[in-house]
């Protein structure tokens, strides 16, 4: 009897290892491991999934030491981090349109960077789908780092620190533009910001303790502002015309990537969180403050065929809204984020 | 002592069993590679980059510098059997001969009468961010701007293109909606080929590049010398060259 049971154990046993032997593991063994990726609370999932690019330590690590890495530019001058700077939640401070290699200018501002995984477009023109297809943009772009993928490939593939690194995250020492993109990804994707005053507010948390002046601007703001940028991420990511007027560039958008009329002067709308870092403000960095944003809705709005049907006329907010809007806005700076290590310059 | 025994009958069988599914089935061991093989002509000839001067439908002469394309959801089709190719990208570069051919692994045994395929690469693809291989962006065939692949890129000269260098350039390209580039294309094989212990079949597909100016749309090089966006001209040279290919053997 006792007999019998040992067998059957043995061989369930048997059975069991041999059935586990065929699970495939995600993380390669050199792996450092995994890194959680946490959706706070009562947001939304995020559009960019995780789940074929596995977030480990390694992948991330790589993704950082790559964006803020000069050798990505031609003349080794430029890094992602040149002109996406953390102290300014990853906007260019200071900058309405960012130089490149030889100082060259593009005709956009540089937007911050931090919940990109919940981005549904990249670009003010939404002309990126997915955040593994954006760095190959500013990287083969004549007026930013003006590279090409095979001389990228070859530069990281001549080090043996990258490979190293390239091993540790996928497995081998293959440095290809997937495995590039992948990377950056990881360390784009997982920067979140949503530790703010006003998350804290939401919350209920320690520190989210409003002003009446910052209540008084939250609710301004969720009855004029809302409409696009919406909670808790602060945009709908949709495309809008803002009614700014046209200048001398005569950038027209969103018809850029569609060829639509109906989206001539269109942008994406961006995200106010850290919106009290990122000057100067709108796709082509003209106005250096956010009461000058504020001026520009409630008498400022150029009218045009596709102006957003919400801005027709401006908004209209008296000065003390207006200030308290301004307040409110301050609430949406994230110092947890500007400030996270895991997110600066690797020394 | 009853539960006992069908525990170890149980567990007998769980040892037994093959646990990963990857383990070939018995019953579809019959199968057998089919090699395609992709030629380019112009019109009656083989087409040649650089040095030749062709003639379009039109009447503009030019010569070809670049003409590739992807080929991608390859399927053969019969009665009582089809297949589908895992993971079908393909991409064709006229100046490398070895893009133009490859194996269509692991097809079943059974007679196929046709060959299903589209041209350009497939919306889901397009939007799926870093791809490898075929579709790796270093092969020149991705629009960084506005992402997506460029589905045929031919490149040329005419004396009629006023534009610098007299080139002609027409980059096929976007996925969606109405001026989408994406062509499935069913052709039948001149006669049924039966996937056996025979030996390998070959399918030869033959795209002609006069036709990619000709049928339904005749295009004048002197108006339309370049096609770098998605619109009208995307989708009326998109509707040529789901015309130029045919199948020019089929057969062991």
């Amino acid at each position: 009897m006792k007999k019998k049971y040992v067998t059957v154990l043995l061989i369930l046993l048997v059975a069991g290892v041999w059935q586990a032997g065929c699970r495939k593991d995600t993380i390669s063994p050199d792996s450092p491991g995994p890194i959680a990726f946490n959706v706070p609370a009562g947001w939304p999932q995020p559009a960019y999934s995780f789940a074929a690019n596995p977030l480990t330590r390694a992948g991330f690590e790589l993704g950082r030491k790559l964006f803020y890495d000069v050798r990505l530019s031609r003349d080794n001058t430029i890094s992602c981090g040149s002109c996406h700077q953390q102290s300014n939640a990853f906007a260019h401070a200071d900058h309405a349109l960012s130089h490149g290699v030889n100082d060259l200018l593009g005709t956009r501002n540089t937007p911050g960077l931090s919940n990109m995984a919940w981005h549904t477009t990249y670009f003010w023109d939404g002309g990126v789908n997915n955040l593994e297809s954006q760095p190959i943009n500013p990287i083969q772009n004549h007026v930013e780092m003006d590279m090409t993928m095979p001389e990228v490939i070859a530069r990281v593939g001549a080090d043996a620190g990258y490979r190293s690194r390239f091993r540790m995250a996928f497995g081998d020492e293959g440095v290809n533009s997937q495995r590039i993109f992948k990377a950056m990804a990881q360390f784009m994707g997982a920067m979140v910001s949503a530790d703010s005053k006003y998350d804290r507010h939401v919350n209920g948390t320690a520190g989210g303790d409003f002003t009446a002046s910052e209540l008084n601007g939250l609710s301004v703001f969720r009855q004029k502002c809302a409409g696009c940028h919406k909670e808790p991420l602060f945009s709908d990511f949709s495309f809008r015309n803002n009614g700014l007027a046209p200048t001398a560039v005569n950038d027209t958008g969103r018809i850029h990537i569609t060829g639509d009329a109906a989206d001539r002067y269109k942008f994406k709308v961006p995200s106010l969180r850290d919106v009290a870092l990122t000057a100067p403000y709108m796709h082509d960095g003209r106005f250096t403050s956010l009461s000058a944003v504020l001026e520009h809705y409630t008498g400022g709005i150029h009218t045009s065929p596709t102006l957003d049907g919400v801005l027709t006329g401006g908004l209209s907010m008296t000065e003390v809204e207006k200030h308290d809007v301004l307040n409110f806005l301050n609430t949406l700076t994230d110092t947890t984020f500007t400030k996270d290590k895991r997110f600066s310059e690797p020394r | 002592m009853k539960v006992l025994r069908s525990l170890l009958v149980l567990a007998m069988a769980a040892a037994i069993l093959p646990a990963c599914t990857k383990r070939p089935n018995p019953a579809n061991t019959s199968k057998s590679t089919v090699k395609m093989e992709l030629n380019s002509v112009a019109g009656g000839s083989g087409l040649t980059l650089n040095s030749q001067w062709y003639q379009n439908e039109h009447g503009d002469s030019f010569k070809v510098t670049k003409f590739n394309y992807y080929i991608s959801n390859i399927r053969l089709n019969g009665n009582d059997v089809s297949y589908t190719e895992a993971e079908s990208y393909h991409l064709f570069q006229q100046s490398d001969a070895s893009s133009s051919s490859f194996d269509l692994k692991d097809v079943p045994y059974g007679q196929y009468s046709s060959i299903t395929f589209m041209i350009g690469v497939d919306s889901m693809r397009n939007v799926s961010g870093a791809q490898t291989g075929a579709l790796d962006p270093v092969n020149g065939m991705f629009w960084t701007w506005s992402t997506g692949y460029i589905m045929v890129k031919f490149e040329g000269v005419s004396p009629k293109s006023a534009q610098p260098g007299n080139i002609v350039e027409y980059h096929a390209g976007g996925f969606t909606g109405a001026n989408s580039t994406l062509r499935t294309v069913t052709l039948n094989l001149p006669t049924p080929i039966t996937v056996g212990a025979d030996g390998e079949n070959h399918v030869h597909l033959t795209a002609d590049i006069l036709k990619l100016f000709k049928s339904p749309n005749v295009f004048d090089f002197a108006v339309t010398n370049s096609v770098m966006l998605p619109g009208d001209n995307g989708r009326k040279f998109a509707d040529n060259y789901a015309n130029m290919f045919t199948v020019s053997f089929a057969g062991l």
